[in-house]
C-alpha cells in the first residue's frame, strides 16, 4: 500500500510540473501584445524595451519560466503587471468564496441524494424509482448556466427576494466581529448566506443528480449480493440493512464520483460566479482575462489546476483507505 | 455496473441472446426523431422559407403568432428564424469539435492499445497529464486572447481540448476488445495487422465510440453556451448560436419581462437536444454492452 502511494505521489509531482509548464507556455504562445495592454498609447519601442527589462521579459523563455517557478515554490505568485496587486492577496480573497459555495452546495447535494437514492433502490423499477430516475436523467441535460438564469428569473426577479440577485454578493464577516460586534456579525452572515442561495442551488442541482444516479445504481447492485441475503435471513431490520450493510460498500463509488465532481465544480462554477458577479476565482480569472493581465491569468490557472488535481488525489487516497483492494492492481 | 469477472456459479454458462436485449423503446425513437429534425433544420435552413435572422422585420418583443411562431426579440427579429439559424452554429460547433477530437484521439487511442509497449506508455503519459488539466480553463483563456473570434477557432480549440478524453475512451475500448478470443483466433489464422484493426477491432470499438460521440456533442453544445455567456463565442449580431440567444434573452428580459418565449424556446430546444443525445447515447451503450448486469 505504501508503495502504491509513493507511486501516486511521484505521478502527482510530475503532473504538477507538467501543469506549471503548460500554464506558462499557454500564455506565452498566445497572440496578443503585453506591452500594448500595459502601456496603451505609450507603447513606443523604447518604453517597451524598458518595461520588458523591468519585468524580466527580455530573458529567454526557459529562464523566465525558471524564475517564475522559483518564486512560486517559495510561495510567491508574483504581482499583477497592471494593478500591481500581489497575486497571493487576490487569490487569498477569492478562494474562500469558491470553497464556501462548494461546501454549501455539496452539503445540499448529499443531504438530498443519499436518502432519495436509498428510497429508490429499495424497490428498483417501482414507481418512485422510475419517477426519480427519469427526473434526474432530465435534469442531467440542463446545463448549469441555464439553471442559474432560471433561478435568477424565479427567485430574484419574480419572487423579488432581496439580496439574492446578481451583484448582491456579501462577504463572510471578519471573525473578530463575533466578539466586538456580535449583532453585526450575524447580520452579515445572514446577508452572506442569502447571497449564496442561488449559486448554492445552481451547483447543488448538478451534483445531486450525479450522486443520486451513482448511489442508486450501486445500491441496487449491492443489494443483490449474498451478504445482504444473509443479513435479511438473520432478521435484521430493513433500515439497518440499508445503512450498515448496503450504504457502506456503495459509498466508495459515491466518494470517487464526488472527487471528480468537486474538482470540476471549481472550474465549472465560473459561469455561475460570472452571472452573479461573485468575486471568486472564476471572477478573478475572467476579470484578468478582460484586462489581459497575463501573470494573474497564468498564476490563477496554475493554482486552480493544482487544486483540482490535489482534490482528486486526496479523494483517491481516502477511497483507497476505505477500500484497500484498489491499491493491489 | 459492469461485471467483467466470470460468474462464480458453476454448471451455468451465461449466454447473451440478442433477442433477450431490452427492446429499443418508443422514447428512444422519439429522441432519434428529434435529433433528425434538428439536424434536418440545421442543414436545410438556407433553403427553407425562414425569415432572415438578422433583419428587423417586425415590432420588437411581439408575442407568438402565425407570422412569428416564437415571437420576435427586442430588436424585432424573428425568433424562430434565429433559433433555426442558431442550430447551424450550435450543431456545427458540436459536430466539428468532435470530428477533430475523434479524428486525432481515435486513431491514437487505437494505435496505443494495439501496439502497446513503449508507444502506449509515451502516448498515455502525455494524454493522461493533459487530462488532469481542467480543460474549461484552457479553453476560456485561449479563446479570450485569440482575436478575432471565429467559428473555426472555437471548433479548433474545443476539438483539440477533447482529444485526451477521446483517446482514453477509445484506448480503453480497444484494449477490452483486443483481449477477446476472436482477436487471438484471427491472429492464429494469420490475419495481418491491417485486417485485425479494420475488420476485427474497429467494428467492436465503434459502438462505444458512437455513444461517446453523442455525449461529446451534447457536452460541446452546452460548453458553447458557457462561452456565449462569457462573450467568448461568435458575435451574436452576425450569426447567433443557441447559447447567444439564451444570453440575449437573459439580458433583454430585465426590460421586457412579459416576453418569456424569448428565453423559453432557445433554452428548451437546447436542453431537449442535449437530453435526446444523452438518452440515445445511453441506450446505445447499454444495447451493445453485453457485460452489463441486467436487472
Amino acid at each position: 500500500m505504501l508503495k502504491y502511494f509513493i507511486k501516486r505521489l511521484v505521478a502527482l509531482v510530475a503532473i504538477i510540473i507538467a501543469i506549471s509548464i503548460g500554464s506558462f507556455f499557454m500564455i506565452q504562445l498566445l497572440p496578443g501584445d503585453l506591452a500594448t495592454s500595459i502601456l496603451g498609447v505609450a507603447n513606443t519601442p523604447a518604453n517597451k524595451r524598458e518595461l520588458y527589462a523591468r519585468l524580466g521579459l527580455d530573458k529567454g523563455l526557459v529562464q523566465q519560466y525558471l524564475t517564475w517557478m522559483g518564486h512560486v515554490l517559495q510561495g510567491d505568485l508574483g504581482k499583477s503587471y497592471i494593478t500591481g496587486e500581489s497575486i497571493n492577496t487576490s487569490i487569498g480573497k477569492s478562494l474562500p468564496i469558491d470553497l464556501e459555495i462548494i461546501f454549501l452546495s455539496q452539503i445540499v447535494a448529499f443531504a438530498c441524494a443519499i436518502p432519495l437514492a436509498m428510497k429508490a433502490a429499495r424497490k428498483p423499477n417501482g414507481l418512485f424509482d422510475r419517477l426519480s430516475n427519469g427526473l434526474t436523467f432530465g435534469l442531467l441535460s440542463v446545463p448549469s448556466f441555464i439553471i442559474v438564469v432560471y433561478l435568477v428569473l424565479i427567485i430574484a426577479i419574480k419572487a423579488q427576494i432581496p439580496g439574492t440577485g446578481p451583484g448582491s454578493f456579501t462577504r463572510w464577516p471578519e471573525w473578530a466581529w463575533l466578539f466586538t460586534d456580535t449583532g453585526m456579525f450575524f447580520t452579515t452572515v445572514g446577508h452572506n448566506l442569502t447571497s449564496m442561495v442561488i449559486p448554492t442551488l445552481a451547483l447543488s442541482i448538478g451534483s445531486f443528480v450525479v450522486y443520486f444516479r451513482v448511489l442508486r445504481s450501486d445500491l441496487i447492485a449491492t443489494l443483490q449480493e449474498e451478504f445482504i441475503t444473509m443479513a435479511r435471513s438473520k432478521g435484521l431490520s430493513s433500515r439497518r440493512i440499508m445503512w450498515r450493510h448496503a450504504f457502506r460498500p456503495s459509498s466508495v463509488a459515491l466518494l470517487g464520483t464526488a472527487g471528480i465532481n468537486i474538482g470540476g465544480l471549481i472550474a465549472g462554477g465560473f459561469v455561475v460566479q460570472y452571472l452573479l458577479a461573485i468575486p471568486g476565482l472564476g471572477g478573478l480569472l475572467i476579470a484578468s482575462i478582460t484586462l489581459q493581465d497575463y501573470l494573474v491569468i497564468q498564476s490563477t490557472v496554475f493554482v486552480v489546476a493544482v487544486a483540482v488535481i490535489v482534490i482528486n488525489f486526496t479523494v483517491d487516497f481516502i477511497t483507497t483507505l476505505v477500500d484497500p483492494r484498489i491499491a493491489r492492481d | 455496473m459492469t461485471n467483467t469477472e466470470t460468474p462464480m456459479i458453476p454448471n451455468e454458462i451465461v449466454v447473451e441472446h440478442p433477442e433477450k436485449r431490452e427492446p429499443i423503446g418508443l422514447f428512444t425513437w422519439i429522441c432519434v426523431g428529434w435529433l433528425a429534425i434538428n439536424l434536418g433544420v440545421a442543414l436545410l435552413t438556407p433553403f427553407l422559407p425562414i425569415a432572415n435572422p438578422k433583419e428587423m422585420i417586425s415590432m420588437p418583443s411581439m408575442g407568438m403568432s402565425l407570422d412569428h411562431l416564437m415571437g420576435t426579440d427586442s430588436l424585432g427579429r424573428d425568433l424562430f428564424a434565429r433559433v433555426a439559424w442558431g442550430s447551424r452554429i450550435s450543431l456545427g460547433v458540436g459536430l466539428g469539435a468532435m470530428a477533430i477530437g475523434f479524428g486525432i484521439g481515435g486513431p491514437l487511442g487505437m494505435l496505443a492499445a494495439f501496439r502497446r509497449g513503449k508507444l502506449d506508455v509515451a502516448l498515455s503519459s502525455v494524454m493522461f497529464t493533459l487530462l488532469a488539466f481542467p480543460s474549461i480553463i484552457a479553453i476560456i483563456s485561449i479563446l479570450s486572447m485569440w482575436w478575432p473570434r471565429s467559428l473555426a477557432k472555437i471548433i479548433l480549440v474545443v476539438g483539440i481540448s477533447s482529444v485526451p478524453l477521446v483517446y482514453r475512451v477509445i484506448r480503453a475500448a480497444t484494449l477490452s476488445a483486443g483481449s477477446k478470443e476472436y482477436i487471438t483466433a484471427a491472429r492464429v489464422l494469420g490475419a495481418k495487422d491491417r485486417r485485425i484493426v479494420f475488420r476485427e477491432l474497429l467494428p467492436n470499438v465503434a459502438p462505444t465510440g458512437l455513444s461517446f460521440l453523442l455525449f461529446g456533442v451534447a457536452t460541446v453544445i452546452a460548453l458553447e453556451g458557457v462561452l456565449a455567456f462569457l462573450g467568448l463565442s461568435i458575435d451574436p449580431n452576425t450569426a447567433p448560436s443557441w447559447g447567444n440567444l439564451i444570453n440575449d434573452a437573459r439580458q433583454s428580459l430585465n426590460d421586457t419581462p412579459q416576453n418569456w418565449p424569448l428565453i423559453i424556446f432557445p433554452s428548451a430546444i437546447l436542453c431537449l437536444f442535449i437530453l435526446a443525445l444523452n438518452f440515445v447515447g445511453d441506450r446505445l451503450r447499454s444495447y451493445f454492452d453485453v457485460t452489463e448486469v441486467k436487472l
